[in-house]
């Protein structure tokens, strides 16, 4: 693990909430809780200290470990991503399942993705993927991705399930791309999402994820999906809607109606805020403070008036 | 620019020597480094920098030999808009080549980071 001393607390006695609170920026994930249909993000550090307050159903969201990075930004994404396992493992309420966000590998090298998933196995939970850009990278573009966490899904990897009352709905933006252009669902994903969402009751709520952000967050960097909007006017009826996405490697957030935008941290390395540098490549940070800069989510649905919550965790804080 | 070795031909080139017309070509943006190519020939390279081609338009004569070197710490792509020419995954340092041999109006984008784009422009020296 990493130098606890960046955590608030005594650093030369490592609780392990304090060491859990340290793992809380740099790669570990968000604490997802959906209350009264509506989510909301907690810190992995508060999710700890409510200790006494088990949510009714939760669920992890871990993105970008980019499995196979290894420049200077951070040369041991794998380490980091083992990091954030580990303080999943240490979650006293067990999340239902993990959702990932993408660009689970940096080049979709089967050595990243078997290194990725031997890792993600030690969590002992169920997995949900959406393909990041980087896992389409083999020379066929995306058919070892498919072939490897593609089973169920339809066209480049898109699908959807229900559970604790919730429908899911994964979305591929990240495929097809146009010149000049930004994050893309295509024509065939929005007609199945159509048809996806239209037997459902307008109370249930919808936890929608895709790697690239669905709504616009920067476009001169690419951040944000061409027709995202054409899928969330699919989804304006519904009471409560949580978009997750990743893609950026920093948290996000926004409230729009009942649509709940966040973007989760990576498990890998930081990218700079919209606009604040050159390009939107990979962000060196001080030695130290890498862990910050990464995390992970959790969400739990809270049944009632309250919305879903979030709690982001960054590896160390 | 590397003004070293001959261009390697590439299979293929002519059957895309009707694609374009060269008559569009006085409408190369003023961003162009230069309106009339380069010594005929002469290799050129585009440099992949901070999410950016560099230069981002480039005029040539037919038969130059383009080379793309990706310098960012993320993987790009070189992806012709016309499907004329596609690179493999180039990460750090990795480059591509490509010989435009017809003249017209390349565009090409990084189909990883499609805000990123740039255009080749081949014309004959003689205008």
């Amino acid at each position: 693990m990493h130098d606890p001393t960046d955590s608030d607390g005594d650093p030369s006695r490592p609780s392990r909430r304090g060491a859990l609170e340290c793992m809380a920026w740099a790669g570990t994930g968000l604490l997802w809780t959906l209350g009264g249909g509506l989510p909301r993000a907690v810190g992995l550090e508060r999710a700890l200290a409510a200790e006494a307050a088990p949510a009714p159903f939760s669920f992890l969201q871990i993105s970008d470990s980019h499995v196979g990075f290894s420049k200077p930004a951070n040369p041991d994404a794998l380490g980091t991503l083992r990091e954030a396992v580990e303080r999943i493992r240490a979650l006293p309420q067990k999340p239902a399942f993990i959702i990932h966000t993408g660009d689970i590998s940096h080049l979709s090298k089967d050595g990243e993705f078997d290194d990725a998933d031997q890792i993600l196995r030690e969590t002992g939970l169920p997995l949900f993927f959406v393909p990041g850009e980087h896992d389409l990278l083999d020379d066929e573009q995306g058919r070892a991705y498919l072939a490897r966490y593609g089973k169920g899904s339809r066209g480049a990897g898109w699908y959807s399930f229900d559970q604790g009352g919730i429908h899911f709905i994964g979305l591929v933006n990240v495929v097809d791309l146009k010149a000049g252009g930004l994050g893309n669902l295509g024509a065939e994903q929005l007609d199945w999402l159509e048809a996806d969402v239209a037997g459902l009751a307008s109370s249930t709520p919808v936890v929608v994820f895709a790697h690239i952000p669905l709504w616009t967050v920067y476009p001169e960097w690419g951040w944000g999906t061409q027709d995202g909007a054409r899928a969330l006017a699919l989804l304006r009826r519904f009471g409560s809607v949580t978009v997750l996405n990743g893609h950026i490697h920093q948290i996000i957030q926004k409230v729009e109606g009942n649509v709940a935008f966040h973007t989760a941290r990576s498990t890998a390395f930081p990218q700079p805020a919209p606009g604040s540098a050159p390009s939107p490549g990979p962000m060196k940070v001080p030695a130290g403070e890498l862990r910050r800069h990464l995390g992970i989510a959790s969400v739990t649905l809270v049944r009632g008036s309250e919305p879903l919550a979030i709690i982001d965790t960054p590896l160390a804080g | 620019m590397d003004a070293s070795s001959p261009s390697p031909r590439r299979r293929g080139r002519c059957r895309f020597a009707v694609a374009v017309t060269a008559q569009i070509l006085a409408l190369a943006p003023m961003e162009a480094p230069a309106a009339e190519p380069a010594d005929a020939g002469k290799p050129v390279v585009i440099r992949i920098d901070n999410f950016t081609f560099g230069p981002e338009t480039v005029t040539v004569a037919p038969g130059t030999t383009v080379t793309w070197i990706n310098g960012d710490d993320i993987p790009h792509t070189v992806v012709s808009q016309s499907r004329i020419f596609r690179s493999k995954t180039l990460d750090t340092d990795d480059r591509y080549t490509f010989t435009f041999d017809a003249p017209g109006e390349y565009p090409y984008f990084c189909s990883l980071h499609p805000h990123m784009t740039g255009k080749v422009v081949v014309k004959d020296p003689a205008g």
